[in-house]
């Protein structure tokens, strides 16, 4: 008989939906069927087993096709890539849990790698101005329960995080907001009038690029200033309107995404978001979330600043010692100053979602893919090696978009022989360690640096 | 009409990209959910397109061939958009503001119609940008 597996977590986007009901056909490897998932959601479950999966690594050939390889000789090129290059860069982990990510960690640093995560490209910004300003937040499940007041500025979850408004924003009943969508006023911000913005008791077109006026604009209405007639193309009176609802909440939070961090500005927006929200509980109750894109892109700040002390854009160059300089240690940075000689991309497509002229950057050196599926970057790089689909087939930790962790499951196993993102980066670790001590027993232990260090007697 | 315009171009996500990403980059459906370009009526008037068109975009840092759709989100004049994806990152510039971050949102493109030219797929683009492309396979 087919089996239900209830509870399962959702492996795409930041909402982590973990009420995903899985049915699973009698021997334990087809998914017949999704229930509570988004057209995205279902889309990755039933793909898992639907169509052809790469089942061994794959190492490109001098005619530039592919040969399967064993594991054993993908972690042994692997890691001497790793450990032949002088600065190699680990980048991805949108989709991968916590558990791969340590392990990476241990190999970057080990490899005296520069470590990263799609929040280079995505809400590394969000860091740069919360490290500036703070983090006035909440969880989801605070804005469900209590906001009558939703502000979505610059996100447009209707088609980035499809159940986030089901589920915790505009229309769940929650403790203190049991009449759902009726109790709340939606406010969309945005240069696009979104589906998003359909669903909005009041929508603000604001001109792209000039969200740092609009904020700044709320700002001196909250503070009982005089406005010009129009900021960034929004009339006074819609301003002075808007900001008289913002200050009578009871509760309220702003979700802000993409639009606020890829436009002119980037963390200047996001900081000004922030000052706003800290102004506004002067008068009561408002918080800020940044809509974090992967399910689990939030994991890797977590579990590396615990590790590190740092979120993301790790130089991990000089080992235990991590610096972190966005624009100096981002990947796109990196690679545009060619200042990388190999690159690691993990649970991601930087073959689809970096600017073309980074790609042709970093494909000038040895480029090594870590995925379950085939994407861009796997089809460029020399070597491909498939992992188990974190959620779908192999369980572990994942951070929503809130910071709140959360245990997934796995429905299925994976395709046979293939190993989780973890394994392999914990074999790659062993093989490096192997590769260091075959040289230190060839040329006898490195010679320790001069100088006098701390604690040592002078 | 003119023969081509200076729009700003957005590139974020859409949902179709997102269910055509898990099915995959090669499919038919990532090629129609993101080799796409959504403007303004005025804008595409101004250019005196039909529906469907090709069109070439040019950035600073690059050029793709796209189709000419209406969309079901709306632009004001003077704003266009691709949805993330292989044929947007073809023209996105890669200057982060020192922030890692590039330049996915507003940035000055020209749009001018084409005529005998064909949009490519996501593997020839990206193969072909760094010379592993042969042909269709
Ligand atoms: S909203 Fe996000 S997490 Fe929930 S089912 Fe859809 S893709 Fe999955």
């Amino acid at each position: 008989m087919p089996k239900k597996v209830e509870n399962v977590g959702c492996p795409y986007c930041g909402v982590c939906c973990d009420d995903l009901v899985v049915t699973v056909s009698d021997d334990g490897k087809k998914i017949l069927e999704v229930e509570n998932a988004c057209a995205i959601g279902n889309q990755i479950f039933h793909h898992a087993t639907g169509g052809e999966r790469i089942r061994l690594p794959r190492l490109r050939q001098p005619d530039g096709t592919y040969k399967d390889i064993s594991y054993e000789e993908a972690v042994d090129y692997a890691a001497k890539v790793l450990y032949n290059a002088k600065k190699p860069l680990i980048y991805g982990f949108g989709s991968t849990n916590c558990e791969g990510m340590a392990a990476a960690a241990k190999v970057a640093e080990k490899a005296g790698a520069v470590l990263d995560n799609c929040a280079s490209i995505c809400h590394g910004s969000s860091f740069l101005a919360i490290f500036d300003n703070g983090y006035p937040s909440c969880t989801l499940g605070e804005t469900k329960n209590r906001a009558d007041v939703i502000v979505y500025w610059g996100a447009n979850p209707a088609h980035a995080h499809p159940r986030h408004m089901s589920r915790y924003s505009i229309f769940p009943r929650g403790f203190f907001t049991g009449k759902g969508h009726k109790s709340r006023k939606i406010i969309v911000i945005d240069p696009r009038h979104t589906d998003t913005a359909q669903m909005a008791d009041i929508y603000l077109q604001v001109k792209q690029g000039h969200d740092y006026e609009l904020f700044d604009a709320f700002r001196a209405v909250v503070r009982g200033h005089e406005i010009p007639d129009q900021v960034a193309g929004i009339k006074r009176e819609q301003i002075v309107e808007v900001a008289e609802i913002l200050k009578k909440a009871r509760f309220g939070t702003i979700f802000y995404g993409m639009g606020l961090c890829h436009s002119d500005g980037r963390n200047h927006n996001v900081d000004i978001a922030i000052s706003l929200t800290r102004d506004l509980n002067d008068f009561t109750k408002w918080t800020i979330m940044a809509m974090r894109g992967h399910y689990n892109i939030t994991g890797p700040g977590a579990v590396w600043s615990w590790q590190y002390g740092y979120p993301y854009c790790l130089d991990l160059t000089k080992r235990d010692i991590a610096h972190m300089n966005p624009g100096e240690t981002s990947s796109v940075d990196l690679a545009m100053r060619d200042e990388v000689d190999a690159f690691f991309n993990v649970g991601t497509d930087a073959g689809a979602h970096f600017p073309i002229d980074a790609v042709k950057h970093l494909r000038k050196h040895p480029w090594i893919t870590v995925d379950p599926n085939i994407n861009m970057a796997s089809e460029i790089s020399d070597l491909h090696i498939p992992v188990g689909i974190v959620g779908v087939e192999v369980p572990g930790i994942v951070y929503r978009m809130d910071n709140v962790p959360i245990q997934y499951r796995k429905v299925i196993d994976p395709p046979e022989g293939v190993i989780s993102d973890e394994e392999l980066f914990e074999r790659i670790h062993q093989r490096l360690c192997e590769l260091e001590a075959e040289e230190t027993a060839k040329e006898g232990a490195k010679a320790a640096p001069e100088g006098v260090r701390a604690g040592s007697e002078p | 009409m003119a023969n081509r315009i200076t729009l700003n171009m957005i590139t974020q996500r859409s949902i179709e990209e997102g269910v055509a990403m898990e099915k995959g980059k090669t499919t038919p459906e990532y090629f129609e959910a993101c080799s796409i370009i959504e403007m303004h009526d005025d804008d595409v008037k101004a250019l005196g397109l039909v529906p469907n068109q090709l069109v070439r975009v040019t950035s600073e840092c690059g050029s793709v061939i796209v189709k000419t759709v209406r969309g079901r989100q709306s632009l004001y004049p003077g704003l266009a958009f691709i949805p993330q994806g292989v044929w947007a990152n073809q023209v996105v510039p890669p200057r982060t503001q020192a922030t890692g971050e590039p330049q996915y949102s507003g940035f000055p493109v020209t749009v001018e119609p084409v005529n005998s030219e064909r949009r490519k797929s996501a593997l020839e683009l990206v193969q072909g940008a760094v010379g592993m492309w042969r042909g269709d396979q």
